[in-house]
């Protein structure tokens, strides 16, 4: 009997300490992943990398091309996505109601969330760039990103506007307000704050797409940086990819500083979505 | 008044369709690759497109047999899902059972960031570092193998697997435990005997969705697998993953309307079609979840 509870309290132990060193691998892998790509890339960071154009020769080539165009291209999905997400989002949930259109709708946006992003790729390469002929430029890429977020904003936008308390609706009715004043002047200036730590989280989603934009032929070796939407464009992860695939050693480097310059943008976002979350959270407990 | 209430009727419209284009989204994805797939039929039987064990298509001798990337597919899927699902599976179990609300608070948001590592960083790390270092302990490994994308798509996943996997165990009711508990059972006993069984639903939609996620990535594969469209089961060798292919082809220079256009089409629907079904099985595991602890 007391081998018994012996066994079983050793068996407790053992699982808590695999659960452990289980939850602690996942952690060490990442700070091995961070910790390979700044020791490989730190050397090749440097104001020349980040101002000059790609070239042959790897210790004079720079990011300028893609940093622009990823930003450009940035700029524009969220152009595009930000007023269609909150807009879909707004109509589900404040007009909505549980009718069978919505309820499809609703189902839809979940499958489309899961689509991988390379057939949006697809779709992007056969209707923007072909049918519609924009060609393989700063626009077809800008609609094709936008499609993929257009799922990650209404859902974060719909959770966003239902965390807003109904009491402020009924207020707002009850003084007389239609429908759309209540959504324009109480609701959405409560729900901004969640709605844009989701745009941020969707957008940065975006900003280290590599494979849609292959697929619409955003081009590798781009020497200028992208003056007008129907420009072709590189950006930063499609620099890096195409760094990789060199045999030379020397680009991995350039590969490793590039990394280096994306995670550093995704940062800043996710550090801007955070500190927008702790303001509204020090702001609502006054 | 009548103009404010034009003027509401107006925004509504302008409201619903913005819901109603993610309907046009599906509609246009389903029917480019419907269009192109049928013209890439027209040339090749489906019989020799799935069941084919050839794949050559920018070859000379054309060769339209798919099973070698739906194999290069699933090999490293496997190997992503046999890193993930164990390691995220007792990380769920330390996190739902074990650790405590705060150890909970930090360590989530920490692993979520292993899944907003873009994937071409991902496949850097696959191709320089795990690579070389399988390499070391495999003599011999090629640089391009399944076995190195596998293991690191497997490290991507990760985060998915433990927290759907955690929520269906905090979806178990409390009593269940102090049920277990209180006949003397150990928290080992509760979770592997009680709670996992019981959210058994939940955990296999998370496994799913991570085999879901696993076959649609792209750019570790297409970065670390090579570009051998082989019929093999050994990960050490170099594969070729559908989307691997998918990429091959757009990177090169193929006009439209040839058949090695449509080849990337009709691969793309195999993929759109293998993704959707099992998104949909996970929903369905989901739902019985819920409907058990309604």
């Amino acid at each position: 009997m007391r081998n018994v509870r012996r066994l079983n309290r050793f068996a407790d132990r053992a699982l808590h300490t695999v659960g452990v060193l289980a939850t602690a691998s996942g952690l060490v892998v990442l700070g091995v992943l961070l910790f390979d790509v700044a020791s490989d890339g730190s050397g090749r960071l440097s104001w020349q990398f980040l101002t000059s154009f790609p070239s042959r020769r790897p210790e004079a080539a720079g990011i300028y091309a893609a940093l622009l165009g990823s930003v450009f291209v940035i700029i524009l999905t969220a152009l595009i996505a930000v007023p269609i997400g909150v807009g879909a989002a707004v109509y589900l949930e404040e007009y909505g109601g549980r009718g069978k259109w919505a309820r499809l709708i609703e189902i839809n946006i979940a499958n489309l969330a899961g689509v991988p992003s390379i057939i949006y790729g697809l779709l992007g390469l056969a209707l923007f760039v072909r049918a519609l002929s924009f060609g393989r430029s700063v626009i077809a890429g800008a609609a094709t990103l936008a499609l993929l977020v257009l799922p990650v904003v209404i859902l974060s936008t719909r959770e966003a506007l239902r965390a807003v308390s109904p009491s402020l609706r009924e207020a707002s009715y009850a003084l007389g307000a239609t429908r759309w004043q209540t959504v324009w002047h109480q609701v959405l200036p409560v729900a901004l704050p969640g709605i844009l730590t989701g745009l941020i989280l969707a957008l940065s989603r975006a900003i280290g797409e590599t494979a849609p934009l292959i697929m619409i032929g955003a081009l590798t070796y781009v020497p200028f940086a992208p003056d007008s939407i129907w420009s072709p464009f590189t950006v930063l992860p499609i620099q890096v990819f195409n760094w990789v695939s060199r045999p030379q050693v020397e680009f991995f480097e350039n590969a490793a500083a590039g990394i280096m310059v994306l995670l550093g943008l995704l940062l800043c976002m996710n550090g801007v979505a955070a500190w927008i979350r702790d303001r509204t959270q020090v702001n609502m407990s006054r | 008044m009548t103009g404010q209430k034009n003027f509401e009727r107006l925004i509504e419209r302008a409201l619903f369709l913005c819901a109603s284009l993610s309907i046009l989204v599906t509609l246009g994805i389903l029917s480019v690759l419907v269009f192109e797939t049928v013209q890439f039929f027209r040339v090749v039987s489906p019989f020799d497109f799935l069941f084919g064990t050839v794949w050559t298509p920018l070859f000379f001798e054309k060769q339209f047999g798919v099973l070698p990337l739906v194999a290069g597919t699933a090999l490293v899927a496997m190997v992503a899902m046999t890193i993930a699902l164990p390691v995220g599976l007792l990380t769920a179990a330390y996190l739902s059972e074990y650790a405590s609300h705060s150890t909970r608070r930090i360590v989530k948001p920490v692993l979520e960031i292993l899944a907003g590592v873009p994937t071409v960083v991902y496949g850097y790390f696959a191709l320089l570092f795990v690579t070389p270092l399988l390499q070391r302990l495999i003599p011999g490994l090629s640089g391009f193998n399944a076995l190195s994308p596998g293991i690191v798509m497997g490290i991507m996943i990760l985060p998915m697997v433990s927290s759907l996997s955690e929520d269906a165990l905090h979806s178990v009711p409390r009593g269940l435990r102090e049920a277990a508990y209180a006949l003397g059972a150990t928290r080992a006993q509760a979770t592997v005997r009680v709670v996992a069984p019981a959210a058994f639903s939940g955990i296999s939609a998370a496994a799913v969705l991570a085999v879901s996620r696993a076959i649609g990535e792209t750019m570790i594969v297409t970065i670390a697998a090579g570009q051998q469209p082989r019929l093999t089961a050994n990960p050490l060798e170099a594969v070729e993953t559908m989307t691997a292919y998918i990429v091959q082809v757009s990177l090169g220079d193929t006009p439209a309307g040839t058949i090695e256009y449509q080849t990337v089409f009709a691969v793309g629907m195999l993929l759109f079609v293998s993704t959707f079904g099992l998104n949909l099985a996970s929903h369905w595991l989901r739902e019985r979840l819920r409907e058990e602890y309604a």
